[in-house]
């Protein structure tokens, strides 16, 4: 292994920047001539629009030019694109209602994009937006998940009925029927996979420019997945073809999923910068954020499973309401239908599993992919209901699990919902993290904290991913119009530094360093010597950006590919100059080697050799020693493991506090542990942020966000968190060049089931079955109060 | 924010006398509510007088038996001040439980008190404590202080130019934070003083005010055992955060564990 290679924990090479004020966030950059953008925004969750008048406003102070949704319709904008088809049960289209990225005659909710006002400075433009004068006739608006398909609901679309996307169905109904039929015991619950609103520290930023010399458009934005941007809004949005739009993603500080979809604000601002001559940039300042980055999660769900003589699962079902918003958000549709149903057979071997999964629209920003997309509804709500049925049973949830888990040894396996699991020991995992959690001596521990007047309790869900994204042939059966493939280009130089153009896009996860490693280790180039470059369509292939815990599983696969190339052009090259066969040139640790004559070549040597070819087999090898690889794997990663959660409950005041957490993954071969674990500790502190505190709500009259800031919306910070302990159990994936399963998402998939049923076994014994996220004080004091209530009748 | 004309007075008459002059006038003081609100749009004072140039306002000592916080004093010097610590350690730990360090160390005693707001720490600790409220024109006791949502007996530009607290028997504060904000959703300051108890409670009703069942069921001195009656909820605030129920409930948690920390 190089010092720097695969399995060292290399300090990130982008926190010097990043820590010292250097980094270059969009916000950061400002383009010669630059106007600034304000976007009036909806009031009003639910109204038409009877009419703007803009007079004022385009005549104030400052103003370039005052725009509304009829004037992008003018110019023939089209609307944003929804980039997942669902099928309904009977076969017909889900229903896609247009999105323009100005609303025209409706807005749909609160923080809707209504009119634009460009001005000479951000604070000239606010002023000017005041004076917009919109005319609202406000409707009635509906915001919850459950209330927006009842009979009589507004409707948030008048061309369709009960507000219903689609009403589509996973897996084998008939089997799964024909499962509870024969079952001993069925377990429902019914429960909510609350609505969450992302946050990253960076709000969204755009710049627009356009240069009428060369009629090429520029987009500068805070986007996971800058190529995706680029074909979205070009072609399908703005009628623009990829030649002339250069999309660049720089540092981008978080997305958790929020930034790969393609927002009304990018078109808005592209749109407009040639409408004024000008380049446009827009800041969403963070209250702006609340209403309108795409939320997360928000599903009713009931859960089923059925159970034989034996505690074995014979069959799951679930009947999910998803709520998409008031539009279709990029990929919002196949978040609680394909991404949720598909690994809802989980780690264990339950022969039947259905899923029905309703989608309706209300009165909300957009919903989306949210860290953990659909996997982790999925992980919730198995978890939660198999404790349930350990505890209406009777048995240990340890040994309820251990009897259902799939085996190691049944690997490769296929599961009702038509994955095929690639690797993993699913009862390693749990036993390792049974062990590290000390799960025997947790009753002293209940015990001791019940002295302090604190209800203790333990929790643990087993959880299994599908990451990696993805086979492009199978999402494009499923309903994906995009592939999912990665690409890399390795640009060795002369002197043998190494450049690599990714596909995939780094905004926390630290790529620059752990990509480095990979090139390091393959090609024996020191870490200084490489530099790892993304997020600008001008300069790397088109690729599909980082989302879906994707990045190393199919971004490093792509670079090993494309060193690979690199490898065996450089074989060649050096059984040229050494005059050697070349099935005797061996390449090990930067050094090419013949193994007849002992002689040897650095990869340096190679490299000025292919660049100043004065020496070389011109008439079989074309110069230069520069590779791209498109990586497109052969099936998903499935990321697993085991976490444990204890948490104690104050029974007075019902605040729960995590006191510890336990985590044992397997993500196959882990690059760099350091930014593996970063990677575990936020994902686990996503998860325990929606598990107890962040609490997103509308008022179900008025529409409004009642969480529209930071003094209510309650994000988790250092102090509600525990040391966490991170091991893992490394099997490495089959099917990819790299083993590496990915890492970006199992934090926040697992842990909201270890912790709600860690806050559930605490109250058990008071009676409380179950609660809903967040488990808040007032939530688990209500509940208490219930229960004592209960008990005293 | 709106734009606005920015003073900076170095004397106390100098700010009194530029708030006369100026019409749609404003104090500032750490500003770490009144910014806010105005970067938001919601406030748009002509004229912002800033009373951090006035060093006369600014510093914690002691006299006696009673500690004198200067109006500018920001949470931050409060908690960590000697003179405050040695003589009532439950101002410095109610100090110390404001906000976040950034807060603590901008936002000031004076600004606090000024905006009465129903959940801010600094009023428990006034109305507990018998604290004694001084300004450019009078005293006013604690007692007399509060009166409402946001409303205090502050006449218009009247500048608070400290705050006299005696030194208690004894005191403890305890809070429940909003999990969010992290203002009080209730908290309670309990103290003892040669006079009788003061049982001053925020978070919980529109204004800071004394709980005076539990104060009659406590009698003379703060004692852990006492049986404190049943909270009522009638007229208690209510949000997404707690109900008005939790809330009384969370008064008699909280004055329990006050109690328990007086020192």
């Amino acid at each position: 292994m190089a010092d720097n290679g695969i399995g060292a924990s290399v300090r990130r090479v982008e926190d010097d920047r990043f820590l010292t004020g250097r980094g270059t966030f969009t916000d950061d950059i400002d383009r010669p001539g630059q106007s600034h953008a304000w976007i009036v925004r909806s009031p009003h969750a639910n109204a038409k629009i009877k009419s703007i008048d803009i007079a004022k406003a385009a005549a104030a102070e400052g103003v370039l030019a005052v725009f509304t949704g009829a004037d992008m319709a003018a110019d023939e904008v089209g609307s944003l694109p929804c980039g997942w088809d669902i099928t309904n049960r009977d076969g017909s289209a889900m229903k896609t209602p247009p999105h323009p990225p100005l609303a025209v005659d409706q807005a749909r909710h609160v923080g809707d994009q209504v009119a634009l006002v460009i001005a000479e400075s951000r604070a000239l433009a606010r002023d000017a937006a005041e004076l917009v004068a919109i005319d609202y006739e406000p409707l009635a608006a509906v915001t919850a998940t459950a209330a927006a398909n009842k009979p009589g609901a507004p409707q948030v679309w008048d061309e369709i009925p009960d507000n219903l996307c689609y009403d589509s169905g996973w897996g084998d109904e008939a089997a799964t029927d024909a499962a509870f039929k024969q079952a001993a015991h069925v377990t429902t619950l019914e429960l909510i996979n609350s609505r969450i609103i992302p946050n990253p520290i960076e709000p969204r930023v755009a710049i627009g420019e356009y240069d009428a010399g060369n009629g090429k458009h520029t987009l500068y934005t805070t986007s996971q997945n800058p190529h995706v941007i680029r074909l979205l809004m070009g072609p399908f949005v703005l009628g623009l073809a990829e030649h002339k739009l250069r999309v660049v993603a720089p540092d981008v500080g978080g997305g958790f999923g929020s930034k790969i979809f393609h927002y009304a604000e990018e078109a808005i601002v592209t749109w407009a910068a040639k409408k004024v001559g000008r380049p446009v940039k827009w800041t969403a300042e963070r209250s702006e954020a609340f209403v309108s980055d795409a939320h997360g999660r928000d599903h009713v769900t009931t859960a089923e499973l059925a159970l034989d003589r034996g505690a074995k699962f014979l069959g799951f079902r679930v009947r999910i309401t998803a709520n998409m918003g008031a539009y279709l958000s990029t990929f919002s549709t196949s978040v609680p239908s394909f991404f949720c149903t598909s690994v809802l057979g989980g780690v264990y071997t339950t022969p039947a599993v259905y899923a029905q999964i309703k989608a309706v629209f209300t009165n909300t920003v957009p919903v989306d992919a949210y860290r953990g997309a659909g996997r982790a509804e999925a992980n919730y709500q198995l978890e939660r209901v198999v404790d349930k049925a350990a505890r209406e049973l009777g048995i240990d949830p340890v040994e309820l699990r251990r009897r259902n888990l799939i085996p190691s040894s049944a690997m490769p396996y296929m599961t009702p919902m038509a994955l095929e699991y690639d690797s993993g020991d699913f009862a390693a995992n749990m036993d390792a993290c049974l062990k590290a959690a000390d799960y025997a001596g947790f009753e002293q521990r209940r015990a001791a904290a019940a002295k302090q007047g604190k209800l203790r309790g333990i929790g643990l869900s087993v959880y299994v991913e599908a990451a990696g994204l993805g086979p492009s042939h199978l999402a494009g059966k499923l309903g994906a119009h995009a592939g999912l493939y990665e690409s890399a280009e390795v640009r060795v130089h002369p002197t043998g530094s190494v450049t690599v153009f990714t596909g995939s896009h780094s905004h926390g996860q630290g790529h620059e360093t752990t990509f480095a490693q990979v090139v390091s280790e393959q090609l024996g180039v020191p870490l200084e010597s490489i530099e790892i470059v993304h997020g600008d369509t001008d300069l790397i292939p088109f690729g599909m950006g980082t989302f879906g815990s994707r990045s190393i599983a199919v971004g490093g696969s792509a670079i090993m590919v494309a060193c690979d190339k690199v490898i065996a052009k450089g074989k060649k090259i050096a059984a040229h100059m050494l005059e050697a066969e070349e099935a005797n040139i061996a390449f090990a640790d930067g050094v090419f080697s013949d193994s007849a004559s002992n002689q040897t070549l650095t990869l340096g040597d190679i490299a000025l050799s292919a660049y100043v070819p004065h020496n070389y087999p011109l008439d079989s090898l074309e110069p230069g020693l520069d590779e791209t690889a498109f990586y497109d794997p052969p099936n998903f990663t499935y990321p697993n493991g085991c976490f444990i959660c204890e948490v104690e409950i104050d029974e007075e005041t019902g605040a729960v506090a995590v006191v510890s957490f336990t985590a044992v993954d397997d993500f196959g071969t882990v690059i760099n542990p350091m930014v593996v674990a970063g990677q575990v500790h936020g994902g686990v502190t996503q998860g325990i942020g929606q598990a107890l505190l962040e609490n997103c709500t509308y008022d179900g009259d008025s529409g409004q966000l009642t969480t529209g800031s930071y003094m209510d919306y309650t994000l988790p910070r250092a102090d509600d968190l525990p040391t966490f302990a991170v091991e893992h159990n490394e099997i490495p994936c089959a099917h990819n060049p790299i083993g590496a399963k990915g890492c970006g998402e199992a934090g926040a998939t697992g842990s909201t089931a270890a912790v709600i049923n860690a806050v559930i076994n605490a109250l058990a014994p008071l009676g409380i079955e179950q609660l809903d996220m967040p488990a808040t004080p007032h939530v688990v004091w209500r509940a208490m109060q219930a229960a004592k209530a209960a008990a005293a009748e | 924010m709106y734009d606005f004309t920015y003073h900076r007075p170095a004397t106390i008459a100098d700010a009194a006398a530029a708030f006369k002059a100026c019409a749609e006038a404003q104090f500032l003081s750490g500003g770490q509510t009144l910014l806010p609100i105005m970067k938001q749009r919601l406030a748009k004072p002509a004229n912002l007088i800033d009373l951090a140039g006035i060093a006369a306002l600014r510093g914690a000592s002691v006299d006696g038996q009673t500690v004198v916080i200067g109006a500018t004093t920001p949470h931050a010097d409060v908690a960590g001040a000697a003179e405050v610590r040695s003589t009532i350690p439950a101002l410095a730990a109610l100090a110390e439980c404001i906000g976040d360090p950034q807060v603590r160390n901008r936002g000031t005693i004076a600004g606090s008190i000024a905006n009465s707001d129903p959940s801010a720490d600094y009023p428990a600790a006034l109305l507990g404590l018998g604290a004694t409220v001084r300004t450019d024109r009078r005293e006013i006791a604690a007692d007399d202080f509060f009166t409402g949502l946001f409303e205090t007996a502050l006449e218009e530009g009247e500048i608070i130019t400290a705050v006299s607290f005696p030194v208690p028997k004894k005191a403890g504060y305890a809070k429940f934070p909003n999990p969010a904000s992290r203002y009080a959703i209730v908290g309670v300051m309990a103290v003892e003083t040669a006079a009788g108890v003061r049982i001053a409670v925020t978070g919980a009703r529109p204004c800071v005010f004394r709980a005076t069942s539990f104060e009659a069921a406590l009698g003379a001195s703060l004692s852990s055992a006492a049986a404190l009656p049943a909270f009522p909820a009638d007229g208690l605030n209510q949000d997404i955060h707690a109900s008005a129920e939790y809330r009384a409930h969370l008064v008699g948690v909280m004055t329990k564990r006050a109690i328990a920390a007086a020192t």
